[in-house]
């Protein structure tokens, strides 16, 4: 059997295949904090629980409306993106002059409440979502066994980002984006209503998160703490692409997930570090992250 | 003249008869109330277990018993460790300076408790620990201060791992939480599984907690062994059973091996995703009719069936309370010999009595999640296989290393 580095090639690439499908979840959740901070400049620290309600949302949305999984990943990321954007036009915009610091500590105690609510009702233990049947089972790809559903995370998740990345540096609508955030005075001069864009533009990254909520509802028992574990590794993967690139945001989380990946086939006790290393290595040579323009 | 004299005397005679019954009560029940402080993790990884439910437990088991001990009320004081050993040492030692509390309840992560018990050690408190699974908290870091009521990490292994290999699995490979937990567990499985003629062909240690479990239940595939035994807890424990359903482990041939697993995780979890595991137990809702009776009513009151924890923490304080009653008194020390004194019978304890070293040992349950054809309502999880005797089930005294031991 060939080996790499004293691995076996099928558990290499079976390694490989699970790091780029985690990568794929990193990339998604650290795109909607990447658009949220280069557009609006605001550090969302309930990015994290707003991935958990998107999850949650799934979870009794179909428990007591039977809203089956297909819909919910449409359905859900409009209604908790709605709940973002009453967040921005009620609670971020009246301290938007103010220092970064504030919209993250105001999110940071959204994120505690939105958790501490549900823990409330519901628990710490969690629930199960059932893999929606069409997808069930697993695909033999020679070298491993993978769960179907996991592919679908992957190419779902990609899908996503890619027509993020579209929308934001391609389309008319983008562009207005970009260039409000740039200079908001210059575009309301030109009859854009820039408050509404950066709502809007709130409101979707929260249901980035909230699609990354459905979508690891099947694969993660649905709990009210299941984002704040992940939080500080997307923001690790943002830091290391550089904060508000948007390419930078997917081609790290995928790198970064892959990196992982094969950290838990050669030294598993470092797993949960290994981002942090390289978060740093980045910082002391690049301060700006990998992709990023300004330090 | 002469009445005066008499009303006089007799209202100092009474005075004086009141004071010293006043004097006498404060000796015997110190402030007059018997104070009992609960911590858990009212928030966290392991709240479902104990938490708030347990908080309930407690207070169920001061309604039953009067509320009051030889007239003295009983106060209740309640805080979150948030499982960390510095919050849990920080508020024990807060409560006996400045509320003199007498007796702490709860304590659920066993590095909390190893620090709290220290400080009931240093101030002479009392602790009844009901949570924590770690064997040491008996064993090294035993103290003639706490009691450790509802399970270990010897039996779970004892139990377990012992039934599973006398079925014909006798290779493992162990996916370990990987801190002091954890790392005991693995070694009480180890020899265990080694003692019994099985062996471990390899293993991981993942860091505490993880979120994603699928590399790891790949390399256990990939291992041969016919069993993955799970040295975690909690949440992690959760994850690696739904990702092992995932990748279809016991549909290759594999068979998982659950070593620490609370009623609350199998609930979670769904009987879809844990039929057929095999667990040890300390205790279970549905195991008798005395443990059915109070379920029910713990059940009304919470909306829960209770964890074998929240109904050790009933127990010992209804146990706690009885022995301060007999003592007529809640001095730590002599409460503690009052308990030792007794053995334990009631709904959740079955020939307990509580060591030298602190040990409260009773019989324990090897159990095996039903399938979903078997259970027939939503708590009705568990079938009870054997009995593990309580002189059998936990570590013999003459291996122990703790203190108050001679060995």
């Amino acid at each position: 059997m060939t080996m790499i580095f004293g691995v076996p090639m099928a558990v290499f690439m079976g390694q490989l295949t699970l790091g780029l499908v985690n990568g794929a979840f990193y990339a998604l959740l650290s795109l909607g904090l990447a658009v949220i901070f280069g557009l609006l400049k605001i550090v969302n620290f309930a990015h994290g629980a707003q991935y958990m309600l998107g999850a949650f949302a799934a979870l009794l949305g179909f428990r007591y409306l039977g809203i089956n999984y297909w819909l919910a990943l449409i359905l859900v990321p409009l209604v908790i993106g709605g709940l973002g954007m009453l967040v921005e036009r009620f609670l971020l915009r009246r301290i938007a002059h103010l220092d970064h610091l504030y919209g993250l500590l105001l999110t940071f105690g959204l994120a505690l409440i939105f958790e501490g609510t549900l823990v409330n009702f519901f628990g710490v233990s969690g629930a199960r979502y059932a893999t929606p049947e069409i997808l069930q089972g697993g695909l033999n790809l020679g070298f491993m066994f993978l769960p179907t559903y996991r592919a679908w995370v992957l190419v779902a998740a990609l899908t996503m980002c890619l027509f993020t990345w579209f929308m934001i540096e391609r389309t008319r609508l983008g562009a207005y984006l970009r260039a409000g955030t740039e200079n908001s005075q210059l575009m309301q001069a030109f009859g854009v209503n820039v408050p509404l864009l950066i709502t809007l533009t709130y409101g979707f990254g929260v249901g980035l998160a909230a699609f990354a909520g459905v979508l690891a509802a099947p694969l993660y028992p649905v709990s009210p703490t299941m984002g704040s574990s992940l939080l500080i590794v997307v923001f690790a993967v943002v830091v290391i692409g550089g904060m508000g690139s948007i390419l930078g945001a997917i081609l790290t989380g995928l790198g970064m997930g892959i990196i992982e990946g094969l950290t838990k086939v050669y030294y598993p006790e470092a797993a949960n570090t290994v981002i942090f290393l390289v978060m740093i290595l980045v910082l002391m040579l690049r301060p700006a992250g990998l992709f990023g323009k300004e330090a | 003249m002469t009445l005066m004299k008499k009303t006089l005397a007799a209202s100092i005679a009474v005075a004086a008869a009141s004071s010293m019954a006043m004097s006498t009560a404060q000796a015997e029940i110190s402030d007059g109330e018997v104070r009992i402080g609960y911590l858990a993790d009212m928030s966290g990884t392991y709240r479902d277990l104990a938490g708030p439910g347990g908080l309930s437990a407690l207070e169920m088991a001061i309604e039953d018993f009067g509320g009051s001990v030889n007239g003295s009320p009983i106060v209740v004081f309640s805080a979150d460790d948030r499982n960390s050993a510095d919050v849990g040492a920080n508020t024990v030692r807060e409560w006996i300076d400045q509320r003199n509390v007498d007796m702490v309840a709860g304590l659920v992560a066993s590095s909390v408790t190893i620090a709290v018990t220290k400080v009931l050690e240093e101030n002479n408190g009392l602790g009844l620990v009901s949570g924590s699974a770690a064997s040491s908290v008996t064993n090294e870091h035993c103290t003639p201060n706490h009691i450790h009521w509802v399970y270990d990490t010897y039996p779970l292994a004892n139990g377990t791992a012992k039934a599973v290999v006398e079925q014909g699995g006798d290779t493992w490979f162990l996916l370990t939480a990987d801190y002091a937990f954890g790392h005991a567990l693995e070694a009480d499985v180890t020899s265990v599984v080694e003692a019994n003629g099985g062996q471990i062909v390899g293993g991981v240690r993942h860091p505490f907690p993880t979120n994603d479990f699928s590399s790891y239940i790949l390399q256990a595939q990939g291992s041969g062994a016919k069993i993955v035994g799970l040295a975690n807890a909690g949440a992690d424990t959760v994850n690696a059973i739904t990702t092992a359903s995932q990748f279809g482990l016991t549909q290759s041939g594999q068979q998982l091996a659950g070593l620490l697993i609370f009623l609350n995780d199998v609930h979670a979890l769904g009987l879809e995703a844990t039929q057929n595991l095999l667990l040890t137990t300390g205790w279970y809702w549905d195991m008798d009719d005395q443990a059915r009776e109070w379920s029910e009513r713990y059940f009304e009151e919470v909306g829960r069936m209770p964890t074998m924890v929240q109904a050790g923490i009933y127990s010992s304080t209804m146990h706690y309370l009885k022995a301060v009653e007999a003592a007529g008194t809640d001095d730590p020390e002599t409460v503690r010999a009052q308990m030792a004194e007794e053995p334990i019978n009631d709904f959740f304890a079955r020939n307990g009595r509580i060591r030298e070293d602190g040990r409260m040992v009773h019989d324990m349950y090897l159990a095996q999640v039903k399938t979903p054809e078997e259970s027939t309502g939503e708590w009705d999880l568990y079938e009870i296989l054997s009995t593990i005797p309580a002189e059998e089930a936990y570590r013999p005294l003459s291996e122990s290393q703790c203190k108050l031991v001679q060995n």
